[in-house]
């Protein structure tokens, strides 16, 4: 198997606690320094995935290998990986120079070199005042830092983060996020990165794996996933406010709702061309036009609006299309009351279209 | 208004309420919660206080009958008697051979009792393997079964291993009387680290021994100071194995101090047996003032993180 340009692979992954199948036949390729987010709500495998690549949890079957190199059945520190975990998990009552030390002095490494080590990554994460601190003098932000230091002495190919921003406040984790990605440009390591936080995934990862009951929905750029999801669910756990959907009928390339029919000239069909039947429609919040824009949409009509809820940045509209409620992203400065009728224009090529019964995309 | 009233305003200030509000020494709840706990401490104080009372008196002032009378003449005699003179039997060196025995029971009953179930509670919470529960449930099973039902069955067993009668016997006792609770105790503390330091720690390269020594052990002080006062106590105030398992030149304190007091020739030395009885419960209590702030911390931390 040529395994050399990838850094991390998995294949047919399973793993079963008693009767319960977490992880079924997974397989994944990471490439050389890739920064891949497994995405998912709780429950979905992403965590325990990543505790598999780490050598942390027993599997049940399928094999692991990490730059070229089977590690099945290697030990966790064997496997050439540094770990960040979400409470941090830095051991109390050392240093900060001593949690950073600690994995190098149990794979004896000189002491020359653990010093060098150790400086540089506190030199790349800006801690070094923090050296002779306890963790317990230390505030979350401040915390994250070393954990992810201590991966990084560790002089690896693959980092691994299992929600590192979780436990971290909105402003703190937003700095980290971007720090997070410098570091990642710094460095070139490949990074396999666990979040629930979608906002977390668009932004840092070069593909997104969306996971759910143990198997990856979605495997793509994050434009992909963003633009062409590929089945219902991937469509509606990105995006927030999520994707409306619309259940209606295909025929002849045009889909039809009660009255309303959109006709998806210049939609690109996955297989080339339109089928007919039961099909539904999603369309972002966002990709409803408004304002001027109107007119040039492909298809235009007018709808009540419902409820208004200003956020600021954005307003957002409930209002009702062709029998079901939908929400319509406009701008802050939108001037709209609950019960006017708002002009919005549809376009079909920013919509997707999902066979209603497997719910994979058209 | 301020400014066309202002001698009103300035009395008000210096008249009306302000700052935390005075609270009333002799209130109806300080004198019932105070009260309560001066009964209950003069209940629990006033045996003591007759033990040592008694134990400075000489025998003619005790004939006298005022148990709660001070000593008119302290005397230290009998203190000095119940240590070296008092008789058991033949042997009159009271109970300085009894305490020597019960320390060289007690220290490795503690010591081995304590690094025993500490290893077998950290392996229990933390390396998980085929059918650790049931093994775990069997252990805890045994805290529950009466020690006299299985006093003669360990008599056969000490006898076979030619330690019946010995020191080392009664250590092995101990150890093993110890382990079921013990083991229950430190498990649960282990499984109150959170799981990511283990995980942490094994990504760092640390094996079995590795994280037992240097990330669990300096992380659970509390738990082996409760651990070492639940054994210290609990062995050094043991009777029944004492008594059963040992020969008379190897009695503990606790069954010397027995015979001592409960020996029925001559006239009862009231000051010496109160004397024997406060040196006999003094390694305890020493325990308990050292450690008494460690052991409440130690129980509120198995508390709060269980």
């Amino acid at each position: 198997m040529n395994t050399s340009k990838y850094s991390v692979q998995i294949r047919d992954l399973d793993l079963h606690f008693g009767e319960i199948k977490v992880l079924q036949g997974l397989n994944l390729d990471v490439g050389e320094g890739e920064f891949l987010v497994l995405l998912g709500s709780s429950g979905c495998g992403k965590s325990t995935l990543l505790n598999c690549i780490a050598g942390l949890l027993e599997i049940t079957d399928g094999q692991i290998f990490i730059e070229g190199e089977n590690v099945t059945w290697k030990e966790p520190s064997e496997r050439g990986i540094g770990m960040v975990f979400q409470s941090y998990a830095l051991y109390p009552q050392m240093t900060v120079e001593g949690n950073l030390s600690f994995g190098l002095k149990n794979a004896r490494v000189a002491k020359d070199e653990i010093k060098r080590r150790v400086a540089r990554a506190a030199d790349v994460l800006q801690i070094e005042p923090l050296l002779k601190r306890k963790p317990g003098a230390l505030s979350g932000g401040q915390r994250q830092r070393v954990a992810i230091g201590r991966a990084l002495v560790r002089d690896v190919d693959v980092f691994l983060f299992d929600e590192p921003l979780s436990n971290l406040d909105a402003k703190l984790r937003a700095d980290l996020r971007v720090e997070l990605k410098r570091l990642h440009q710094q460095l070139k390591n490949t990074m396999i990165y666990v979040t629930h936080d979608q906002v977390e995934a668009m932004t840092l990862a070069d593909r997104i794996a969306i996971m759910k009951d143990g198997k990856i929905m979605q495997l793509g750029t994050p434009d992909e996933i963003y633009n062409r999801p590929q089945n219902r669910y991937v469509a509606d756990f990105i995006g927030s406010p999520s994707m409306n959907f619309l259940e209606g009928t295909l025929e002849n390339a045009e889909f039809s709702v009660g009255s309303l029919k959109l006709p998806m000239t210049g939609y690109n069909f996955l297989n080339g061309s339109a089928s007919n039947g039961d099909t539904t429609i999603g369309i972002r919040p966002e990709h409803v036009i408004t304002g001027e824009l109107v007119g040039r949409a492909s298809v235009q009509t007018s709808v009540r609006i419902n409820l208004v809820e200003p956020m600021g940045s954005d307003t957002l509209i409930y209002a009702d299309l062709a029998g079901n409620q939908i929400r319509i992203r406009m701008d802050g400065h939108a001037k709209v009351r609950t019960g006017d009728d708002l002009a919005i224009g549809i376009d079909a090529v920013r919509a997707s279209l999902f066979d209603k019964k497997t719910e994979i995309r058209l | 208004m301020a400014d066309t009233t202002p001698m009103s305003f300035d009395a008000a200030v210096l008249t009306e309420p302000r700052g935390p509000k005075p609270r009333r020494r002799l209130s109806r709840r300080n004198i019932f919660l105070y009260g309560t706990l001066l009964l209950v401490s003069v209940y629990y104080l006033l045996p003591l206080y007759v033990m040592v009372v008694t134990s400075l008196k000489g025998m003619p002032e005790i004939r006298m009958g005022n148990i709660f009378s001070p000593p008119v003449e302290i005397t230290f005699e009998p203190w000095v008697r119940a240590w070296s003179e008092a008789c058991t039997g033949i042997n009159c060196d009271g109970l300085s051979r009894g305490f020597g025995n019960s320390v060289r029971i007690l220290i490795p009953s503690v010591a081995l009792s304590i690094t025993i179930a500490s290893i077998n509670g950290y392996a229990l919470a933390n390396w998980r393997f085929k059918g650790s529960e049931v093994f775990f449930t069997i252990l805890i099973f045994g805290a529950f079964i009466p020690y006299q039902t299985m006093l003669y069955p360990i008599v056969i067993l000490l006898r076979e291993l030619g330690l019946m009668g010995s020191i080392g016997g009664l250590v092995l006792v101990h150890t093993i009387f110890g382990m079921p609770i013990l083991t229950l105790l430190f498990r649960n503390y282990f499984t109150s680290i959170p799981e990511e330091l283990f995980k942490a720690a094994r990504v760092d390269g640390a094996g079995f021994w590795g994280i037992y020594f240097r990330i669990m052990l300096p992380m659970s002080l509390p738990i082996f100071v409760v651990a070492m006062i639940l054994q210290v106590t609990g062995i050094w105030n043991d009777f029944l194995f004492g008594v059963i398992y040992t020969k008379p030149a190897t009695y503990p304190m606790t069954v010397q101090l027995n015979n001592i007091v409960n020996s029925t020739q001559g006239v009862k030395e009231y000051n010496v047996n109160m004397a024997a009885t406060l040196l006999t419960g003094l390694v305890p209590l020493v325990i308990y003032f050292i450690s008494g702030k460690l052991f409440v911390r130690g129980i509120a931390a198995g508390a709060v993180k269980g």
